[in-house]
């Protein structure tokens, strides 16, 4: 399968923390104000693309996209 | 182009069984989403209960939260704007600089660190319950407390307090109390609040409130302001899921068999419960149009105020398979029950790990756990923001 890349964008971030709820391995919160940090921007399994597409459509701000990598 | 709309209608809030959201919410879900809405003052409004456009109102900064722009659907309210500190009542750039002094506090992190304090908690909430009955009301030994004392620990609120803070929460969210007694309580928690609001000033600790006040460049008014709003919208919830949760799980015996038997259902019985339950049944998801928007075909007018239904997007089943089944192992659960956008509830990974601890503690506890009344006498907040049970009697 080809790869995903994953895109966060701190400033949208709400710091909900269904990113890093839902993807831990892919998602970290800023110990500073709780928004998004990408762990692993290309993770190379089929399972956490899955997990990483959940984590985009539950993000209440709209901060994080997939696309091809 | 979109249909004629039926007049305006008054906001649905009847009740065919306890744990379903009013049936005319379903039927306009399926007939108009987006509908008009008449208010009680006599003004008109709009209501939307599909999935897809509660997210996309939420989402669209169109819409406003400020509070002096929202009507309620049920009742007349007087129209001010929030007081400094309580950012869910405002629009940008005012919401997100206050909100930003929180979020780091709540991160998913943050949240699980306080689940040692949270299972303490739990467990002597549970010795209260036990010394207190068979039978025992779980809303005031159990759903009223877990999650008072999980504020008193984010707020700072010295061990000698405990007893106040819980008789003035307890009686700022129950009816049984009357509206007078309510409010002394508000005020009397107002008072106290400011004055941990002082001492935290002198003498910063480890809570959240400390940590706040040190970031924040607040006022005390800002800094009191936050405090009640971390009260308000964290006890009534989750003590609300707490219970009614509970009350949900006795009477679904094959779900709650399932949760016992492992509690490693336990997410998932969360989210499915706060799907299911939908406690912000009115009020607390609400908008108001701050230009010209076109909504599902409609055109909601600048001025206009938006009534988002939590339960009908919950039950929508053009996103959840045989929506009005509670079914604790159901995945992908996208529920709204914490909102959307901006405004996304910001303790809502706090309020996860209190009802992941609370449920799987309280049937271990009580193995032979039951209802102590028949279903239909459990007594149920039907004309509330905030939907639960006033009362769950139970024995075991």
């Amino acid at each position: 399968m080809s790869r995903i890349r994953i895109e966060a964008d701190p400033g949208r971030c709400v710091g909900s923390g269904m990113c890093a709820l839902l993807a831990p391995g892919l998602f970290d919160q800023s110990e500073e104000d709780g928004t998004v940090g990408v762990r692993d921007g290309a993770p190379p399994d089929t399972q956490r693309a899955t997990a990483a597409a959940a984590a985009a459509a539950r993000c209440p701000a709209g901060a994080i996209r997939i696309g091809d990598g | 182009m979109a249909d004629a709309l039926p007049p305006p209608a008054p906001f649905p809030t009847v009740r065919d069984t306890p744990l379903d959201p009013p049936a005319a919410l379903g039927r306009l879900r399926g007939s108009h989403p987006v509908s008009r809405l008449a208010h009680p003052d006599g003004s008109t409004g709009w209501l939307v209960t599909g999935h897809a456009l509660v997210r996309q109102v939420l989402a669209d900064p169109r819409f406003s939260s400020r509070t002096e722009l929202l009507r309620s659907p049920v009742r007349v309210e007087p129209h001010e704007p929030a007081p400094p500190g309580v950012f869910i009542g405002m629009d940008e750039p005012a919401h997100a600089r206050y909100r930003r002094l929180l979020t780091g506090q709540f991160t998913v992190r943050r949240t699980r660190a306080l689940a040692a304090r949270v299972e303490r908690i739990v467990e002597d909430c549970l010795d209260t319950t036990e010394a207190a009955g068979p039978p025992a009301d779980l809303v005031r030994t159990f759903a009223l407390p877990v999650p008072s004392l999980v504020i008193c620990e984010l707020l700072g609120v010295p061990y000698a307090f405990h007893g106040d803070f819980q008789r003035w929460t307890t009686a700022m969210v129950s009816t049984a109390s009357g509206p007078a007694d309510s409010r002394a309580a508000e005020e009397a928690l107002t008072a106290f609040l400011a004055d941990i609001v002082a001492a935290k000033r002198a003498a910063p600790g480890g809570d959240l409130l400390s940590g706040v006040i040190d970031a924040g460049a607040l006022t005390d008014e800002e800094a009191v302001g936050i405090a009640m709003l971390l009260l308000v919208a964290g006890h009534e919830t989750t003590s609300g899921m707490l219970g009614l949760g509970t009350f949900a799980l006795l009477c679904h015996p094959d779900q709650l068999a399932l949760l016992r038997a492992d509690p490693g259902l336990a997410d998932g019985a969360v989210e499915e419960l706060l799907r299911y339950l939908s406690i912000t049944q009115f009020e607390v998801a609400a908008r108001s149009a701050l230009e010209d928007v076109i909504l599902d075909g409609r055109l909601i007018r600048a001025g206009e105020p938006v009534t988002l239904s939590i339960p009908a997007a919950n039950r929508d089943p053009a996103v959840f398979a045989d929506p009005d089944e509670l079914d604790i192992t159901r995945v992908p659960n996208g529920h709204v029950a914490f909102g959307h956008g901006g405004h996304a509830c910001l303790g809502q990974q706090l309020a996860r790990v209190e009802m992941r601890v609370a449920f799987p503690a309280l049937l271990r506890r009580f193995p032979g756990l039951r209802l102590a009344v028949a279903p239909e006498d459990v007594p149920l907040r039907h004309d509330m923001p905030v939907y639960g049970a006033h009362r769950l009697p139970v024995a075991w």
